[in-house]
């Protein structure tokens, strides 16, 4: 008898406890993630398909249909070729840039020296600034006339003023120059992956290999970064598909010139696109990024994968 | 002829003396154990050996040549890391595999030495594995092989059961015994456990606060420590130590019986009045104070279950105990070991 009263007590305070049930909650805390995923990407995704198939301006936003008409005409254009292939040079540049950068400054942070919690604190700012103040101050390093760089190098004796290089002038050095600029804002990144990585190695590990009579070098590529390797390819990838879909240096910096040395997928997407007013060539060109991050994402989806096992 | 000495060793962290003035030779051949509770530079007196961490002041010989300045690679040792130190990316057959790599040995002698020390460990069926597919005592084996192929000198291995739950480690400590035993290396072995050193170690060093207590057989060190420290730290429970004469008279709890099970000649006898009593299934451990002298002391006898029955001792009771005068240990005001008593 007594069981049974306690049992519709209990009924009645059952909808309190909803919160409890892991896949109400579940479902409930993912919901504006999910709600912010469909509305500002899944939708402007499906829009920018839509568009590239259409002959849609801004001068005549009729929704005709045109098929495959635009990407055909974009592949043919020498100036999309050649951004093309700006873009995978830009991204995989900056990012061995910035690997070997933040290898370098992850093993240095990790002796011991005074100052240097101030140092790693600072170490971040690259990534902290925001991008448009940091770019302007490189662009005033790298001006043709006040450039702070070229101004060292005489005084140092290096150059002189006759043969200094015009840095955002001259097709190659323009895209050094986007290069360098990104790869330093990606460094501070690839730091704190290889400090996180490096710290995670046991000291077991590396007393091993040091009696097992392994120096620097073997230790450093044979057992490190072997170890560190997931970690860093995730870091890896996670840059390359921003640096891929960035435009804000290029724009900032550049502007894709001299002559689209230095255009890059965003950037051009965005002046046919948005500044020209062709949105359908515009989606166009920027659904050429997708092949790439799609391999990107199925590689990324799978590592996760297989170091959850 | 001794494999390894070391003459006057100081290690000093800033300002913390972690290794205070040790000198230590360890004779080929033999099972050293370093033992000594955590903090007391144990495993520091081992890496500085290992060459890992360098003394400050002192000299390190191994074989017969002062190693201060040789690194690790060349200084001829081999060790066992606490949690094994297995490369996890490599295979078993690539780890231990691995020493021999690093000195350029040709890789048709690597396969014949990584097999040998396979076989010699019983684990050939695991070569294609990767240390995480593998049990605590499988990557045990596998970090002992890999120190096996280099023919070291000597075999250092810090606290090398550890990890291993404690079944595991019973077996696993009279396999490493056993197998020091027919390669018949000089092995220097640091251990917090007092079984383990009891029971591998030829000798036993017994170190507390970066200094060496005393250095002896298993036999010696239970029998006779030198200091009230190692009379306390070997034993479980430990050794009473009673207040006497400005020093202290200590007497091992095993030792102390009743009256009536000790014959008559040379004993001293005690008042004990009994507060608790455990029973262990051999063993009955009794703990109460000593009546009748200056203030009580606490005190703890160990009887064999066997031959005192429970009714014979009981909470609240006061029984003739008695120690016979060959096992009484008296400690000075230092606390080291005056005489036999």
């Amino acid at each position: 008898m007594v069981a049974i009263t306690e049992k519709t007590l209990l009924r009645g305070w059952r909808y309190q406890f909803v919160l409890d049930q892991p896949r109400i909650l579940g479902a409930l805390l993912l919901s504006p993630a999910i709600l912010y995923i469909l509305i500002l990407v899944g939708l402007p995704f499906l829009l920018a398909i839509y568009y590239a198939l259409s002959a849609y301006t801004i001068y005549n936003p009729s929704y005709h249909f045109v098929g495959l008409r635009n990407f055909t005409d974009v592949l043919q254009s020498d100036i999309f070729r050649r951004t093309l292939l700006n873009t995978f040079v830009f991204t995989i540049g900056s990012q061995i840039l910035g690997l070997i950068l933040g290898k370098f400054g992850a093993l240095l942070l990790l002796r011991p020296f005074p100052g240097r919690k101030i140092v790693r604190a600072l170490i971040v700012l690259p990534w902290a600034v925001p991008i448009a103040l940091a770019t302007v101050a490189w662009e005033w390093m790298f001006d043709s006339l006040y450039s702070v760089i070229n101004w060292t190098l005489i005084a140092l004796g290096v150059i002189t003023r006759t043969n200094a290089p015009n840095w955002l002038g001259e097709p190659t050095l323009a895209m050094l120059c986007v290069i360098i600029v990104n790869a330093w804002r990606f460094f501070p990144f690839a730091i704190v992956i290889f400090l996180a990585g490096i710290t995670a190695v046991p000291q077991d590990v590396l007393d091993a290999a040091t009696v097992d009579g392994a120096g620097f070098w073997r230790r450093n590529y044979q057992i490190i970064v072997p170890m560190i390797a997931p970690i860093v390819t995730i870091g890896v990838i996670f840059g390359t598909v921003f640096t891929f879909t960035d435009l804000s240096i290029v724009y900032l910096l550049t502007n894709g010139g001299p002559v689209n040395a230095t255009q890059v997928l965003g950037n051009l997407g965005f002046q046919i696109g948005i500044v020209s007013g062709d949105v359908a060539q515009g989606a166009a060109v920027s659904l050429f990024m997708l092949p790439v991050l799609f391999v990107l994402v199925i590689l990324m989806l799978r590592f996760i994968r297989r170091r959850e096992i | 002829m001794s494999a390894v000495s070391a003459d006057q060793i100081t290690k000093k962290f800033g300002d913390v003396v972690a290794i205070d003035d040790i000198s230590l030779s360890v004779q080929n051949g033999e099972f050293m154990v370093l033992l000594g509770p955590s903090g007391c530079g144990k495993t520091t007196f081992l890496r500085i050996i290992a060459g890992l961490e360098k003394q400050s002041t002192g000299d390190i010989v191994i074989g017969s040549e002062v190693v201060n300045d040789i690194p690790p690679r060349a200084r001829g040792i081999a060790m066992v890391f606490q949690s094994y130190g297995l490369y996890p990316h490599f295979t078993i057959r690539d780890n231990i595999a691995f020493p021999l790599k690093t000195q350029r040995v040709p890789t048709a002698q690597i396969d014949t030495k990584v097999a040998w020390a396979a076989q010699l460990l019983g684990i050939q069926h695991l070569l294609t594995r990767r240390p995480r597919q593998l049990s605590g005592g499988e990557r045990q084996r596998v970090a002992l092989a890999r120190a096996l192929v280099r023919d070291p000198t000597v075999f250092l291995l810090d606290e090398p059961l550890s990890n291993l739950d404690a079944k595991l480690r019973a077996s696993a400590r009279s396999e490493i015994k056993q197998f020091q035993h027919r390669v018949g290396t000089t092995t220097i072995y640091v251990t917090h456990d007092q079984v383990e050193a009891m029971g591998m170690g030829d000798r036993i060093a017994v170190l507390d606060h970066g200094k060496l207590r005393q250095v002896g057989t298993p036999a010696a060190i239970y029998d006779d420590p030198a200091d009230r420290f190692v009379a306390t730290f070997v034993g479980t429970p430990p050794m009473n130590l009673v207040a006497w004469n400005g020093g202290h008279l200590g007497f091992r709890p095993e030792h102390f019986l009743p009256r009536e099970m000790i014959e008559n000649d040379g004993v001293t006898e005690f008042q004990f009045d009994i507060s608790r009593s455990e029973y262990l299934g051999s063993e009955r451990i009794v703990y109460g104070e000593l009546a009748g002298l200056n203030s009580p002391q606490e005190v703890t006898a160990k009887l064999p279950a066997a031959h005192v029955p429970q009714e014979a001792i009981r909470p609240g009771e006061r029984h003739a105990f008695a120690v016979r005068n060959s096992e009484l240990h008296y400690f000075d005001k230092e606390g080291k070991r005056a005489r036999r008593h």
